[in-house]
């Protein structure tokens, strides 16, 4: 079991993962997303290399109109 | 051809608006497209978990293939807020690099906090951002933010959300007269006029967003602003006239005239 804290939330997985399965488990799989991990950006092209550890800290933010 | 052209890059429209404050997408793309703004800012947000599964993204109404977004920091209170923002928006717009840092010393006033505002510029362009930074109006400050290698500086012409107007011109001025880097006035218009003073000065562009949102009419005011701005930086090309109190020098021929003047009008005609 691993714990993480997504945008603030604690969320629990039973087995580790990816980023890239983290995303599909979000439902947010081909949304223009982008992602932090504990303090650090994690490239699209790293999203089905890194895997997640207990613990970590993720950021998912998207564009939003603003001034 | 009268550009403008920031970081390189050129552009036909010297207006830059913001997206947010919209009642809807469509009304945001409706008074983007009439404004005929090139550069468009966007906030980075967190996404709502479990709850944006088919809702629409910005970016899928306004595309980066379109416009170019300019990822800004609002809402940001220090200089690692401000900086973790930037990097997650170069990496959500595939490694674009211009970008608006703004960082703010105060939730009421949304004054700019510039002690903080030059920390976080300094990171940022040693990791390479294009930084077009908000600034209070102090001439020394923005002078110091052009000389450590922002690409525009953009001073406020009152608060943010304000629509108070230009508050201070002769700071504007003395900004726009010791800058080398396109100088854009960011907060507090509040409508045409302002934004056309803002040109005549001497601005290189005005940002706004709330003048538009917040109008009675969104999309007919974006067209008042697209008009405000280009008509005031043909005046400020076209020169104006000197201001006298009176000038004893009127527009129509003093000779010919059917009756002679009386001495009285003759003198101040």
């Amino acid at each position: 079991m691993i714990q993480l804290t997504i945008n603030g939330q604690l969320q629990q997985f039973e087995a580790p993962i990816n980023v890239a399965q983290l995303i599909d488990h979000l439902d947010l799989h081909g949304k223009r997303i982008a992602i932090e991990r504990n303090g650090e950006i994690v490239p699209r092209s790293l999203f089905s290399e890194q895997m997640l550890a207990h613990g970590d800290q993720l950021e998912v933010v998207v564009a939003v109109g603003g001034g | 051809m009268d550009n403008l052209v920031i970081a390189g890059k050129t552009y036909n429209s010297r207006l830059l608006v913001g997206t947010g404050k919209y009642k809807d997408f469509d009304e945001t793309r409706a008074a983007v497209e009439m404004s005929g703004a090139e550069i468009i800012t966007v906030a980075i947000r967190r996404t709502n978990i479990g709850q944006t599964a088919g809702e629409p993204n910005l970016l899928d109404v306004l595309p980066p293939s379109k416009y170019t977004l300019l990822p800004n920091t609002a809402g940001c209170y220090t200089v690692d807020d401000a900086v973790r923002t930037l990097r997650l928006a170069r990496e959500l717009l595939d490694g674009h690099s211009l970008v608006k840092l703004e960082v703010l010393g105060d939730p009421k006033t949304l004054y700019p906090n510039m002690v903080e505002t030059l920390k976080a510029a300094e990171i940022l362009i040693k990791e390479d951002f294009q930084v077009m930074v908000y600034t209070s109006d102090d001439p020394i400050i923005a002078k110091q933010l052009e000389d450590m290698g922002c690409v525009a500086v953009m001073p406020l012409a009152s608060l943010i959300g304000s629509g108070m107007g230009i508050l201070n011109p002769w700071n504007l001025q003395i900004i726009i007269d010791n800058a080398n880097i396109p100088v854009l006035v960011d907060a507090g218009v509040g409508t045409a006029s302002d934004a056309t003073i803002a040109m005549e000065l001497g601005c290189d562009g005005v940002l706004m967003n709330t003048a538009i949102a917040a109008a009675q009419k969104p999309v007919l005011m974006a067209s008042a602003m697209r008009k405000a701005v280009e008509a005031g930086r043909e005046a400020y090309l076209a020169g104006r006239m000197a201001k006298k109190l009176y000038s004893a020098s009127p527009s129509s021929p003093t000779d010919g005239i059917i009756t002679p003047a009386p001495p009285s009008a003759a003198r101040s005609a």
